[in-house]
Order: structure tokens, then sequence, then C-alpha cells
């Protein structure tokens, strides 16, 4: 029996803070800021860059600490991730709260859903078990259907708020499912139990429990064939939710599929790289064929970023530590681009015009230049053009790819991106060869408009500056 | 200032055109005078550079080399050999021609026109001048977005059409050669192009990387030393695809009621001379050993393609002032224009000769070194290339006789006006280049020496693991 200490909890202090920065929030909208939601808003924004910093303190860098009884791990990726997961909600909250607050969403209850949706992506990067595995997910899925259904008089957003609900709870039984088998099959419920479980040949009772945990993956990432949610909430939810479920569940679902595969279940790994090779070439091959006939920009990103899931499942595919890192850049790269693109549709819109449609964009670089060059830059980006960002993450994939031999998959690869190219490059035809009509010319909005023109910079920088991001990719997954 | 000489040609032009973007229309005119300055400046500096540079020795000159992306092992490093001097000056040269050309043109837009023009050029040069493979990816990929808003936002008629079509193919063409350099990267652990070229590789792996880089450009020639036994093996291949360009095109070309499309399909029939006079030093070397006739052939394609570059850019800049008075491209609407502007006539039929092929323009030069080198090769190669000259005389006159000679047309031919003295500055200035190249070629052909017979000894080499 060893003595608790204050210093045996401090790596979890990420944790710790949020769930007490929840209940400071709770308190302080009840008392300040029912009158004045906008004070709400700014405490929040405030709370999650303390987060930053409690996780910045609780580091160790280098190190990785097993704690409470292998529950919970905390090494360099942990960390990573949820530095990033605070930054990109803390920008997520920034780029909605002009339209929060024109929806009449701007409630204490919304940021409070926000922050556990946030607690369990936090649990997920730190899951050392089955338990806290199914724990991080129910947590972020669960605050993820009340936040999609939040604007209670809408009829798209319920119905996207069910659908994403029943087949979630469909794929939180078989994720169970899977775990029971699991544990039955080994007696653990520890990652790094199983690790050592399964070292000798497959069993079939094996096979079934895997089959059953990667589906469940699938479903998280949103992957074909079970992204049917993906396209109706990112399309029904109010913008700003579409915003959030867009970007940090990402990092989750890397996360998830990390500890879970990569680390827990390296030893087999060969039986589960096959099956994300199918899912892999079906999300690339349905979402970019299928965003190519899509009229609104929101479906249209919702099937952009079941193919870019695809690429990030390539990088899984691999079953090497190489691939897994360029799997990782990936992720937090396309994350950060997806954040400025949805930032861009919140800064086009405003009371009675939600730029929805790919229509709404015509002729934008003369109604507003500047926004439609950051929305050019981002597309770009994503369709994997130098010099921005997106071109090395497809890179680092592919190249993680042939070095293992897989030259079909990674051919696929790039046929993919060219013709996933011809939807990026329809936005940027519409905002500057389309006349402009008589839609509405831009407005200042001058914060929003400087921390996008930021985003789109990071696009830019970290595109002719790789080395940066690729080499703290590489650190966090000591590979240095 | 000699060692960062490169780079300010690279990002000076980069630089500048985000500059002019951020200027915007609001000041159009100062806007016109910066872009103007700084493509001047670029020119400027460019001319050092050929100056310093030693035409003997077929070194990389100018050497910069930083370490850049660590991960892969990719480095900044840029040189330029006698094949890329000449293109990078010629890509100065031209912006600057390019930027005056569109003084009063342009209206619409004019900050961005000249922005990307302006981009476009640092690229251009970064394309040339790159020693790393990752390092010329990145530019050649890059080149595409400029290009691909100049297209759709000032084309013509179909420009969306044109301009998607335009990137998805070459992007489509460029990410197999990008398969093909991270497969040779895997095996080096180097993007360098210099460790590229000592990699050892199958005949097989030769054959699909030889396909995939000629998916991407035909004309980036040295770039296929990287497979000489796929090349030697295969140029038989590219050597056909040339001869259709020529050949076939060249009737297109006859067929045309628009002056542009004319004047593109020739262009195309004077790039397949390019391919055609490369691909037939790959086929010398591997048939007969005969380095000068190879040589030959590598000069001439240069020589054709600098050319072309001066010449097809007059002929594209005389539709245009035509257009800017008439606004037609067709051919019917003309008619007798050497009576009202006799200026612009003498200017077009000098052009136009040039692109026949005559005597003493720089058009007979590249031409006649390649149809000379295809005789080493083949008889038939030659009577193929030859053909050339008979079918650019005649669509070339033909347009001639069509719009500049005959009677006065109809009123709108009545009522032009001559060359302004902008108009008239720029196409002296290229008349001046198309006949200098033409009857003293030599300083071009110095300073391209080294490299050419470097690059015939890496043709002839092989790097078949020996058995």
């Amino acid at each position: 029996m060893t003595e608790t200490s204050f210093a045996q909890f401090l790596p979890a202090l990420p944790e710790i803070y949020l769930v007490g920065a929840i209940c400071a929030l709770l308190m302080f909208d009840v008392f300040f800021g029912l009158k004045k939601p906008t004070r709400t808003a700014s405490v929040a924004l405030l709370l999650l860059l303390g987060g930053a910093v409690a996780t910045l303190i609780s580091a160790d860098f280098g190190h990785r600490q097993v704690l409470f009884s292998g529950m919970y791990i905390a090494d360099d990726l942990a960390t990573l991730l949820k530095l990033a997961s605070f930054l990109f909600v803390a920008i997520a909250l920034f780029y909605s709260g002009e339209f929060l607050g024109r929806r009449k969403l701007q409630q204490g209850e919304y940021y409070v859903l926000v922050f556990t949706a946030l607690l369990g992506v936090l649990v997920l990067t730190s899951a050392g078990s089955l338990l806290m595995v199914y724990i991080g997910v129910e947590l972020l899925s669960l605050s993820l259907y009340a936040l999609v259904a939040f604007d209670r008089e809408n009829g798209v957003a319920a119905e996207a708020a069910m659908k994403y609900f029943v087949l979630g709870a469909i794929a939180s039984g078989i994720m169970l499912y899977g775990m029971s088998l699991l544990y039955g099959l080994s007696g653990t419920l520890s990652l790094a139990g199983l690790a050592t479980a399964f070292s000798g040949p497959n069993s079939l009772g094996l096979i079934l429990g895997l089959a059953f945990l990667v589906v469940a993956v699938a479903f998280k990432f949103g992957a074909v064939p079970f992204h049917m949610w993906v396209p109706d909430v990112y399309q029904g939810a109010p913008t700003s939710v579409s915003l959030l479920v867009a970007s940090v569940p990402k990092i989750a679902s890397f996360a998830v599929a990390y500890r879970l595969l990569a680390e827990g279940l390296g030893e087999v790994s060969g039986t589960w790289t096959q099956m994300l090779s199918v899912l892999a070439v079906l999300s690339l091959l349905f979402g970019n064929l299928i965003a190519i006939a899509q009229t609104n920009l929101r479906r249209m990103l919702a099937y952009s970023a079941i193919s870019n899931v695809g690429f990030i499942l390539l990088g899984f595919v691999t079953g090497t530590g190489d691939g897994y890192e360029a799997a990782l850049y990936f992720t937090l790269v396309y994350v950060m681009v997806v954040l400025g693109t949805f930032g861009a549709i919140l800064l086009a819109s405003r009371e009675g015009f939600e730029a929805d449609e790919i229509a709404d964009y015509k002729g934008l670089s003369s109604r507003d230049p500047s926004l439609a060059f950051m929305v050019a830059v981002l597309m770009f980006s994503t369709a994997g053009i130098p010099p921005f960002v997106g071109f090395w993450a497809k890179l680092r994939i592919i190249e993680s790819l042939v070095n293992v031999g897989h030259l079909w998959l990674s051919i696929i690869a790039v046929v993919m991106s060219v013709i996933g190219a011809f939807y990026y490059l329809r936005i940027v035809w519409v905002m500057y060869f389309d006349p402009p009509g008589d839609l509405p010319r831009g407005q200042p909005r001058l914060a929003l408009r400087f921390v996008l023109g930021l985003n789109a910079a990071a696009a830019l920088g970290l595109g002719l500056f790789p080395d940066v991001l690729l080499n703290v990719c590489q650190t966090v997954l000591h590979r240095g | 200032m000699t060692q960062y000489l490169l780079s300010t040609l690279i990002w000076l032009p980069i630089a500048g055109g985000f500059l002019t973007l951020l200027l915007g229309d609001g000041s159009r005119n100062l806007a016109r005078w910066l872009s103007l300055g700084i493509a001047v400046a670029t020119f400027a500096f460019s001319i050092p550079l050929y100056l310093g540079f030693d035409g003997s020795t077929a070194a990389f000159q100018f050497i910069e080399r930083t370490a850049w992306i660590t991960t892969f092992n990719a480095d900044y490093s840029l040189g330029v050999d006698g094949i890329a001097l000449p293109l990078i000056l010629l890509t100065t040269f031209t912006t600057v021609l390019i930027v005056a050309a569109g003084w009063d043109v342009i209206t619409e837009r004019t900050a961005q026109y000249l922005g990307a023009f302006l981009i476009l050029e640092g690229l251009m040069v970064g394309v040339f001048a790159a020693m790393d493979a990752m390092l010329f990816y990145f530019f050649w990929e890059a080149m595409l977005i400029p290009m691909f808003l100049i297209i759709g936002i000032w084309g013509g008629p179909r420009r969306v059409y044109a301009t998607i079509k335009f990137f998805l193919y070459t992007f489509l063409g460029s990410v197999f050669m990008l398969i093909a350099l991270i497969y040779m990267y895997l095996k080096t652990g180097d993007y360098s192009i210099a460790a590229l070229q000592q990699l050892p590789l199958t005949a097989t792996e030769q054959r699909l990387i030889f396909l995939a880089f000629l998916a991407a450009f035909a004309v980036k020639v040295p770039m296929f030393t990287i497979t000489p036994d796929g090349s030697r093996e295969l140029s038989w291949l590219v050597i056909a695809l040339s001869l259709i360009a020529v050949v076939y095109i060249g009737f297109v070309a006859l067929v045309q009621q628009d002056m542009k499309k004319l004047i593109a399909y020739s262009s195309i029939a004077h790039m397949g001379f390019v391919t055609l006079g490369a691909f037939l030093a790959y086929d010398i070397v591997a048939n007969t050993g005969g380095v000068q006739g190879a040589a030959l052939g590598i000069d001439g394609a240069m020589v054709q393609m600098i050319s072309h570059g001066l010449v097809s850019g007059a002929m594209f800049l005389c539709v245009g002032v035509m257009y800017d008075r008439v606004h037609s491209r067709q051919i019917s609407p003309y008619g007798g224009v050497i009576n009202t502007m006799p200026k612009f006539g003498a200017f077009m039929v000098l052009f136009s000769m040039a692109n026949a092929g005559l005597p003493a323009t720089s058009g007979f030069v590249g031409e006649f070194m390649v149809i000379l080198a295809s005789f080493k090769a083949n008889f038939w190669y030659a009577f193929a290339a030859g053909t050339t000259l008979i079918l650019g005389a005649a669509y070339t006159l033909w347009l001639v006789k069509r719009v500049i000679f005959g009677p006065v047309g109809n009123d709108h031919v009545a009522a032009l006006t001559d060359l302004n003295r902008r108009e008239f500055a720029i196409l002296a200035i290229l008349a001046v280049a198309v006949l200098l190249l033409g009857l003293w070629p030599a300083p071009l052909l110095d300073v391209m020496r080294g490299s050419t017979h470097h690059l015939v000894e890496q043709m002839l080499s092989t790097k078949l693991p020996t058995p």
C-alpha cells in the first residue's frame, strides 16, 4: 500500500483541472452569465487557455508514466494531443461566438457540453485500459449528441441528432461486445495486458473481437461504410457544432486508434491492418466521388472529411511507427485546416444569410477579397498542393505507405487526391471566376478575420517550414 | 551578393507579387509601376548570373544549400547549369514584357493579374534552379496555383473549363512523378537530384520511373538521365509522339479559323521539335554511340525552346494587339491590315517568318540543328521532321496572307490605328532578340557547352546492377 500524495495525481492535472473548470463554469453562468451571456463565453475561452497551461505544467517531457493501476497513461503523445485539443476547442469557440449570439444559443449549458466533450477527448488521449476507452468515447459522444440537437427549434438538427444518436449507440454496443470478447480471451482490461496476452497465433475469437473494435473505431472516425451519420450531422447541426464535430473528435479518434490498435493490439497488427486497408480505400473512393456531386458546402466538407479519414487510416494500415507518425501529423494538420474552413463559413454568414451553399460563395473575391484569399489558401491546402501544409501531410502518408511496399495503396491514394482536388478547386472557381450577382458584401468583424488570417498563415507557414511540426510528431512518438 | 543570387531571383518576384496583391485595385497605376519595377529588377539581377557563368564546365554554379526538411532529408539547394541558365533568363526577360504588354489592356483586377504573374515568375525560376527533387516538386506544383487563377480569371471563352482541365491533367501527371521520387528517395535516403542520378535501378524500375516522369513533363530533359537505360530503351516512344506532334499538329494548324488557336497548335508542333531533339540524343547514343550527333540534338532542342518562347510569345502578342482593336480572334474579320497598320504588319511578318523557320531568325537555328541530328539517327525521322518546314511555312504564310495582306477587308480594318509606343517597344525588343539569336546563337550555345557534354555522357552511362 503506497501513500497517496498530491504529486501522484499531477500527471492527470489536465483532466482534474477540466472537471473543476466545468463546475466553475456552471456556477459562473448561473450567477453572472444569465444576464450577459457573452461573459460566459469569455470565461470559457480563458478556462481553455488555462487548461493548455495546466497541461504544460503537468507534462513530464520525454517520460512515459503509467498511473492508477495501468488505467491512465501520461506520455508525450498525450501531452501533445491535449494541448492541441485545448487550443483547437478554444479556436472553435472563438470562431462561433458571433453565431451563437445571433442564434440565441449562447447559454452556459452549451459551453458545459463542449467542455464535457473535451473531457472525453482528454480521457481518450490517456486511455490505458478498455474501460477508459469506453468512458472516453461515451463522454465525448453523449455530449456531441446533445450539442447537435442544441438548437431546439430546428427540425433538421433534431433529425441529425437522432440519426447520430441511434447509430452511435449501436456502435457503442459493438465496441462493448468486442471488448467483452477480448476480455474473455485475455482476462485483462488493461491495454498493456492485452499486448502481452495476444502474441501467439490468432484465434477466431480474437479476430472476431478485433473486427468489432475496428468497426467501432471506423464509426467514430466516420469511415465508409460506417459514415452514414457524417453528412447529416455536418449539414444539420448548428454551424458552430459542425465545426466542433469536424475538428477535435478526429484527434480523439486518432488517440483511440493509436492506444487501442497500435499500442494494445500491435502484436496482431497483421489482422487489423487488412481490415483498415479495406475501410481506407472505400473511404477514399466514396468520400471523394460523392463530394463532387454536393451543392451544399457543409455536406461537401463532410464527404471531404470521410476521404481525409481514409488518409489517416492509411497511416495505420502501414502498421509501423513511421505510419502512425504520418497519421498523427495528418490528423493535426487536417484539424487545423478544417477549423479554418468552418471559421470562414461563419465569417461569411450573417443574420438571415447562412453561407451554407456553394453558390453562396459566388464572386466572393470581389465582395470580400481577404476572406476569399484565405478560403483559397485553405482549399489548396486541403487539396494537397504545395506550398501549403496539406501537401506535406499527404506526402508523409504516401511515403510511409511506399516504405512498407504498399505501392498500389499509394497509387490509389494519389489518384483519389487528384479527383478530390476537383471539388476543392470548384470552391476557388466559384469565388474567383463567377460574377458576384447581388450577394451581400463582406463584413469587417476584425477579430474573427484576424484569427482566421493566422489560421491560413499557419497553413502556409507550416508548408514552407514543415520541419517544425514534423519534428514534434517524431519526438512524441519516440523515434527521434 | 552573388551568393544569394538565385534566392533573390526566386523570392524577390514572389515578395513583390504579394505586395502588388496587397495594393489591390484601389491604386491601379501604383500596382503597375511597382510590378514593372520588380520585373525589371529581377531581370537585372539575372544578368550577373549570365555574366558570371562559366560555360566550359558542367558543374552547377551559384550553389546555395541549407537544410530544409530533416525528416525527408530534403535540402533547400539551388544551382544552375548550362541548361537551366538560358531558361531562367528567358523567364525573367519575358516577365518584363508580360507586365508591359498588359499595361492598359488588363483593366479588371489589375493588381491580382500582375501579382499572379510575378509569383509565377519566382516559382518558375525555382523550378529551373532546384537541385533537390523535393524542392523541385514543391515549386513545380505550386506553379499550378497562379496558372489556374490566371487562366480562369483573365482567360477567353470557356476559360473555367480550360483551367480545370489544365489543373487536373497536370496534377495527375505530377503525382505519378511524386511516387517515383518517393520510391527512389526510400532507396537513397536523399532527395538531391545528384544522389538520385547515382542510384542503381533495374530495367523494370527504370521503365516505370521513365513513364512516370514522361506523364509529368516531357521537357524537363535532365531529369531523364536518372533513368539512362530506360530512356535509351523507350526513346522511340517519345520520338514517335514528337513526330506525330510535328506532322499531325501541323495539319491541324492548317485548318484553324481562330488565330490564337492556330498559333497554339504551331506552338505544340515546335515543342515537338524540342522533345524530338532531346530524345533523338538517346536514340543516337544507343545505336551509334555518336557523341557529336547527340550533343547537336540537345543543343538544337534548347535553342528551339528559347526561340519558341520568344517567337510564340511575340505571335500571341500580335494577336493581342489586333484583338484589343477589333475584339475578334477569328481570321475572317481581318484582311489588308498592312494598309492601316504598316509598322505592326512589318513586325507580324517578321515573327511569322521566324515561326516558319526562315534562316537568320531564331526559329531556323533550332529546327535546322534538330533535323541535322535526326539524320544521324534515322533518315525517316529526318524526313518526317523535315515536312514541318513545309507545313509550318504553309500555315504561317497563309495566316499572314489572309490577315495582313490584300485589300482592306472591311470598315473595322479601315479604322485600325497603328501600334502605340508601348506596343512598338515590346515588339521591337522581341524582334531584336529573335534576330540576334538567329544570326549569332553562339552566346547561348557557349553557356550550354559543358552541360550538354555532361548530359550526353550521362546518357551513355548505365545503372543496371551488374549481374
